[in-house]
């Protein structure tokens, strides 16, 4: 059984990965220390006559039970720095992704898009609110901000969350996972389109719930993944846009 | 020492006392009310997740500028009046003079004025329910610039009350601090080396160290803050160079420190009490203070896992996830310790034991579940969802608070010279560890749904709609988890008065303060004792009886 969301960006599967391992390693260790706990109340219940065995420890059973969670962490540890590293260090940040810059406010996102010459901060940027669209062929890279508080920038289906804090301009990515684009079955038990199209893309209101859609016009009537309030769903975008004042 | 039998008047002797007995009862009595003001904030807050929209009975509805004030002052009055105050003000005040076997405080008067400090405090923010613009609404850990501008929580005198309080606070837990360190270092009775003292003190003593050290960095925190706040100073707030995330680092190097003085205390008493109940030595006595020590030294060095998300240079990470990480290994030493404490004993299942085995069962839940956090990487997923609401409240419900009634019932007899009811005892246990664990466990499973925490209405969300029904199901859970405690408000009133009168040792224990009568007189002790052995020797070769009382002088001339 799947405990978490649909697993959409290239990196979701490692994470989850790495989740379940502790989640099995950790079931594991509860089970034991709850049936030692049940069994030993059972076991050593209190009755006239007996007495308790005396014994102030065991350095041998002590050190047993040091170094093997310390063997265990260890493993955790390096395993989730791979991911870790993987997702949150800048020199590994792809190279070939879609730039885009995000800004949270007291209450709404702002998704600046590149237009047709692939420069953020020119005349032809595209501006949608709480709605956002991912391309499905590319990486995406986030320039993260807030013009107030510190807001958390989070889209369960991709595994990605990092906080937006006002004065720094904080950077994160993820891409489409592979099976998201040839169309497989998403993990929401959706069928999605076959990726015959030059630009697909997919479409997430970051965890907020979308009151708007507007999209550039070059995205116009192609085919998208639109998402809202975290659900992925396949469709087209929308024919018009609009920008808020 | 005759100063301490003269004829006290009422006040001097009950309301201003400097007997750190007494002390300790005023704590218990006011941070009790202040755990039941702190539930009665969960109901409400629960509701409004449960049942979005919907008139709380007698109340309306729940706004949402009022739900964040409820997220807010649920965790401060729990956190900074309930849970801390109920073990350290309570339990170090009362428990290292008697079992030290000392008169009383190195500072008694110091220790009155942290009683009252901490009932200022507690004035404060309780009338900061009450103010225009209403409660902090910025969260326990007043992340700025959220709690810097009133205008982004809507409080502007809420958060300023809240911020005097927590430096009252401060000041109340600072001397009770001082106290604390100076009585276990000075005033220990003869024979009772620091390896002959129970882990119950061992642990307060290294609480108190801690409170020391961390209290000053969350009094200058919010100080900076109050400033942002009033006097247009920009320490937190980026429009002059101001740092946010400044404040978060503040509050963590305190913050984390802070939730091990929650926690360790807890241990120490439940190790005195799983020996009790399995008349058997703690097993790797030694050990179990190295661990309190580097649980305490580790907390240091850890606060960064807070911000994995906070955008702190990712190599940062790495090495908090370390730090962290090593965090696991005292205190998987610690539960495996109490498992071989209790393994071949012969377990008498009195009330403080259910509790103490409780303790032992749901922290090893938090202390698990610690480790998924733990991990920089798949705290990228839970971070900020309900898993680590559920965390929490496995560490300082399911843990501290278990200790807490586990010590209560323990105590109890000492403090008030009667026993308190066992067989309703024994229920209050039940019924709440059954609604303790319905409330808190699916709170895992909302939050590997993706659940976010402090969100005021989850059907906002799609995703989060198909887990309605469980929030329903957590919010019933937690009503009777509230209504659990009833029986064991009315069995402690009612043991007050009308409980069978308490013999000098009722649970046949080791520890110095079952020697004197219950409550002992001012002063405690009529002659100084001296401890001849540890505080573990249950079902000692050496003993007829199976406890060793710490005091009783060797028949023969070994040990």
């Amino acid at each position: 059984m799947d405990w978490l969301p649909g697993a959409a960006s290239s990196y979701a599967a490692d994470m989850d990965r790495i989740f379940y391992v502790i989640l099995a390693i950790t079931g594991l260790i509860f089970v034991g220390v709850q049936v030692a706990l049940v069994y030993f109340m059972i076991k050593y219940r209190g009755r006239a006559g007996r007495r308790a065995f005396y014994i102030e420890g065991s350095t041998k059973a002590e050190v047993v039970w040091t170094v093997i969670p310390a063997v265990i962490i260890i493993g955790i540890a390096v395993a989730s720095q791979t991911v870790w590293s993987e997702v949150k260090d800048p020199d590994r940040f792809p190279t070939d992704a879609l730039e885009m810059n995000v800004e949270a406010r007291q209450f709404a996102w702002a998704f600046t898009y590149p237009g047709a010459d692939g420069e953020l901060g020119t005349e032809d940027d595209h501006i949608s609110y709480n709605q956002m669209y991912v391309p499905v062929n590319r990486p995406v890279l986030f320039n993260l901000t807030s013009v107030d508080v510190v807001h958390s920038f989070f889209v369960p289906a991709f595994r990605i969350k990092q906080d937006a804090v006002p004065g720094l301009n904080l950077r994160a990515w993820f891409g489409v996972r592979r099976a998201m684009r040839s169309g497989a079955r998403s993990d929401e038990g959706e069928d999605h389109r076959p990726s015959g199209r030059r630009v697909q893309w997919l479409g997430c209101g970051a965890g907020l719930k979308s009151r708007s859609e507007e999209i550039g016009s070059d995205l116009e009537g192609k085919d998208v993944y639109s998402c809202s309030g975290g659900r992925i769903v396949g469709g087209r975008a929308p024919r018009r846009f609009e920008l808020h004042p | 020492m005759d100063a301490h039998h003269e004829d006290l008047s009422f006040i001097r002797k009950y309301i201003f006392s400097t007997d750190h007995k007494i002390i300790g009862i005023q704590f218990l009595f006011a941070s009790l009310a202040f755990l039941v003001l702190g539930g009665v904030l969960a109901i409400m807050l629960r509701w409004q997740l449960g049942f979005p929209g919907q008139e709380l009975p007698g109340l309306g509805v729940v706004a949402p500028k009022f739900y964040n004030s409820l997220v807010t002052m649920h965790g401060t009055f729990m956190v900074f009046f309930a849970v801390m105050p109920l073990l350290v003000g309570v339990y170090a005040n009362y428990l290292i003079p008697l079992k030290i076997g000392a008169p009383d405080m190195a500072f008694p008067r110091l220790n009155m004025l942290s009683f009252w400090m901490f009932i200022q405090s507690g004035i404060v923010m309780t009338a900061s329910l009450f103010v225009e613009g209403g409660a902090a609404g910025a969260g326990w850990t007043a992340y700025a610039p959220l709690s810097a501008v009133p205008q982004y929580t809507g409080a502007s005198l809420g958060q300023q009350l809240w911020i005097i309080s927590i430096v009252l606070f401060g000041a109340s837990s600072l001397l009770g601090s001082v106290n604390y360190i100076t009585t276990v270092i000075n005033m220990r009775a003869p024979g009772m080396t620091l390896f002959r003292m129970p882990l119950s003190i061992w642990a307060l003593f290294i609480t108190a160290i801690i409170a020391l050290l961390a209290i000053p960095i969350i009094a200058a925190a919010v100080i900076m803050l109050f400033f942002d706040i009033t006097l247009g100073t920009t320490f937190f707030l980026p429009a002059d160079g101001g740092q946010p995330l400044l404040w978060q680092h503040l509050f963590w190097f305190f913050g984390h420190p802070e939730v091990y003085i929650l926690i360790l205390p807890a241990m120490g008493i439940i190790s005195d009490i799983i020996a009790n109940g399995s008349r058997k030595p703690v097993f790797g006595y030694h050990s179990m203070v190295l661990a309190i020590i580097a649980i305490a030294f580790l907390g240091w060095i850890t606060w960064g896992h807070h911000m994995f998300q906070s955008g702190m240079n990712p190599l940062l990470g790495t090495s908090f996830m370390i730090s962290t990480m090593a965090i696991a290994i005292p205190s998987a030493i610690k539960v495996f310790n109490w498992l071989g404490t209790m393994w071949r004993g012969n377990i008498r299942f009195h009330t403080p034991m259910l509790w103490a085995i409780g303790f032992v069962s749901l922290f090893t839940v938090g202390g698990l579940s610690g480790i998924f956090m733990a991990s920089n990487t798949v705290d990228i997923f839970i971070h900020d969802t309900y898993f680590i609401v559920a965390h929490i409240h496995y560490v300082l419900f399911g843990g501290s608070l278990m200790a807490i009634f586990a010590a209560i019932y323990f105590w109890f007899p000492k403090m008030f010279g009667r026993m308190m009811n066992d067989t309703w005892g024994k229920i209050h246990f039940a019924l709440t560890f059954i609604f303790y664990n319905l409330t808190f466990f699916p709170m895992h499973i909302l939050g590997m749904a993706g659940h976010m925490r402090r969100i005021y209405d989850p059907t906002q969300y799609e995703f989060l709609q198909p887990y309605q029904p469980m929030n329903k199901f957590i919010t019933i859970s937690a009503i009777l988890l509230f209504v659990a405690q009833l029986p064991f408000i009315a069995n402690f009133f009612w043991s007050l008065f009308r409980g069978r009168k308490a013999e000098l040792n009722p649970w046949q224990d080791n520890g110095l303060e079952w020697t004197v009568p219950s409550p002992p007189p001012h002063g405690n002790f009529a002659v100084t004792p001296t401890v001849y052995r540890g505080p573990y020797e249950f079902s000692s070769p050496g003993a007829e009886a199976d406890f060793l009382p710490q005091d009783a002088r060797p028949v023969d001339s070994g040990r």
